[in-house]
């Protein structure tokens, strides 16, 4: 990254991995189970975050030093909920199918933890620059997650990815399903979901035992 | 040189392989290791942990082989080949070779993907652990089998037991440290992933979904209800089986939990043993004819009328509950699990009768899968750790009152 000095390009790179708000932080679990039933639920979620997360960051730490800390959390509040509604009108006026899916799950973008997280932690302290970076980083480390667990949970699940058949028909009986195969129903219903971040957890941890705490 | 002292030079010399692990599962699952405990003092006692699960594995025995006989007798009874069995639990309808073989050719092979893939599982958890393979997976083996319909294919199978083990006891530590039943976290699985494979009147008796596939493409031959007691029970329609039926278990159902009769052998067998606890099945019969009585008043005193979704199992006289669906093998076999049951006594008392309360309870109000059985035990699994805490509390505040008590 010649753009981004090494302290900065680890803005966005630690919440990837080592940092990673759902699997380290363990923030913003509801929607990870709510939408991720689909792909392109996941994707959409994913990037909606990344625009409120990058914009939110960057305006609160503009305002950092003129926020009253007493009324902070309201005016946190003021710019998320300001910031979803763009992303929510959007939504209903280009993909009204897709926000139909999502729901309430758009308009709750403002209760997700990691938002108020790094509100609070970063842009807070920071500046503008650096909170644009937290921010992307943040929200692409959820997205990941969440595109992880929708892809696995949409192709057992539906046999789908993003919507096209890549395992045959279930009803046709071609590919997989001609052999006897079928959807795992347990895989649309969240509990599954859990399991599926659960796993990914333990998979990340065993790989890196640093992040095990007793 | 013996056999025995062969393997256990064997064992010697590649102590510190990785495989050994798997070699000593089976080595000491054959014989005692040469090697014992040499100093300090410890209670000596016969049953080991590989004795008590052999112990519950010979309680199921009985339930498999009759299992095998009644799938066979449950298919051709509903392909038409050979009449009711009147003669009760001896019927020469029933006890036929042909029976026999055909539930064998099926419940073989469910028992062997059941104990190869589990197996396997332990076997690589405890290489990658470094641990000795535990004997847990012996009972649970044994369980998956008797509890899952006839006609279940092999793969879902399969991909049950791999998440069951994995997901319901590797990650928890193995043998001894799982919060769920295994085998019901296996089944509960195959439920939520495939729920037509489980419920249904199509999937209880061997070959009713091939015919069902047979009459979708179109070929002229008569579709098979296979109904279960429950199934019937839930959409009201009335049952055709007597009591005696029941109880001896010539009916539909998943492999081994029909007959009750078999099963009562089992947990006589069990409590003999001291292995199962009598606590626990008790106190969960007695729940469950509680929650019957309670149903059977709602019906009596008339608060509910027959057009009511829940009329047909709520009127269900409530002793019967203890003899249809899965209740006595899920009390027997599944609820006085030692590891995911509560410990101490009153806590027992109090588990196995929620157990049984919340079994009845699911039964009448879930019509879309009327067994409760495996969700109650699940959810009383969950909380088992919770009574045992307010049980000790309780002695703990007892205690502390008479320590009081003397002091003043």
């Amino acid at each position: 990254m010649g753009l981004l000095s090494k302290k900065d390009a680890n803005l966005i790179l630690d919440p990837l991995a080592d940092n990673n708000p759902i699997t380290i932080q363990v923030l913003g679990i509801c929607s990870a189970l709510a939408i991720t039933a689909e792909l392109k639920a996941s994707i959409v979620m994913a990037v909606s975050v990344l625009f409120v997360l990058g914009i939110g960051n960057v305006v609160i730490s503009l305002m950092r030093n003129i926020i009253p800390s007493k009324i902070r959390i309201i005016v946190q509040l003021v710019v998320v909920a300001a910031l979803v509604i763009i992303v929510d009108q959007v939504l209903k006026a280009y993909a009204y199918e897709l926000s139909k899916t999502l729901s309430v799950f758009v308009g709750l973008i403002i209760t997700n933890c990691i938002i108020m997280g790094r509100f609070e932690a970063f842009a807070l302290g920071n500046g503008p620059w650096r909170s644009f970076l937290d921010g992307i980083g943040n929200a692409a480390g959820y997205g990941l997650i969440l595109i992880i667990v929708g892809f696995f949970r949409e192709l057992l699940g539906s046999g789908t990815l993003l919507g096209f058949k890549v395992l045959g028909d279930p009803i046709e009986k071609t590919g997989l399903y001609a052999i006897g195969y079928e959807n795992n129903g347990f895989m649309l219903l969240s509990p599954m979901a859990l399991i599926v971040v659960g796993i990914i957890i333990w998979i990340q941890r065993s790989r890196n035992k640093a992040l095990i705490e007793d | 040189m013996g056999l025995k002292q062969n393997l256990h030079n064997f064992r010697e010399k590649n102590k510190d392989k990785k495989w050994l692990p798997a070699f000593s599962a089976i080595h000491t699952f054959l014989f005692l290791p040469n090697e014992t405990t040499h100093n300090g003092t410890h209670i000596k006692a016969a049953d080991d942990l590989k004795r008590t699960m052999n112990t519950v594995i010979m309680a199921m025995v009985p339930c498999l082989i009759f299992g095998m006989f009644n799938a066979g007798y449950q298919h051709y009874l509903a392909f038409g080949e050979i009449q009711q069995a009147t003669g009760g639990f001896l019927s020469s309808e029933f006890w036929t070779l042909d029976n026999f073989l055909v539930g064998f050719w099926k419940v073989i092979p469910l028992v062997i993907v059941s104990y190869v893939v589990g197996l396997a599982i332990e076997i690589l958890f405890a290489i990658k652990n470094n641990h000795e393979v535990e004997e847990g997976y012996l009972v649970t083996g044994m369980l998956v089998p008797l509890i899952v319909p006839i006609d279940t294919p092999l793969w879902m199978l399969a991909v049950a037991v791999a998440f069951g083990v994995v997901i319901g006891k590797e990650v928890f530590g193995g043998t001894g440290m799982n919060i769920l039943n295994p085998a019901l976290t296996i089944r509960a699985f195959l439920f939520f992933a495939y729920p037509t494979w489980m419920s249904g009147d199509k999937v209880w008796v061997h070959g009713a979904v091939e015919q069902d596939q047979l009459i979708a493409a179109g070929q002229n031959v008569d579709a098979i209800s296979g109904e279960t007691i429950l199934g019937s029970l839930a959409q009201g329609k009335s049952v055709a089986y007597d009591v005696m039926d029941m109880f001896y278990g010539l009916i539909p159902g998943s492999v081994g939990e029909t007959s009750t009769l078999l099963i009562l052998l089992g947990a006589l067998f069990l409590i003999f043993t001291k292995i199962g606890s009598w606590r626990i099945m008790l106190s969960s019969v007695i729940g469950a004819l509680v929650m019957g009585l309670i149903f059977n008043g709602v019906v009596s005193s008339g608060w509910i009328t027959e057009s009511s979704k829940f009329y047909g199992l709520m009127s269900t006289e409530f002793w019967h509950h203890l003899l249809i669906g899965g209740f006595a093998f899920g009390t027997v076999f599944m609820a006085t699990d030692p590891v995911t049951a509560s410990q101490t006594t009153k806590g027992k008392w109090i588990y196995g009768f929620l157990v049984g309360f919340i079994s009845i309870m699911i039964r009448v109000f879930n019509p879309a899968y009327p067994e409760g059985v495996m969700l109650a035990i699940l959810l009383m699994n969950v909380f088992a750790p919770t009574i045992d805490h307010y049980v000790v509390q309780g002695n703990v505040k007892k205690r502390m009152k008479r320590l009081k008590a003397k002091v003043a």
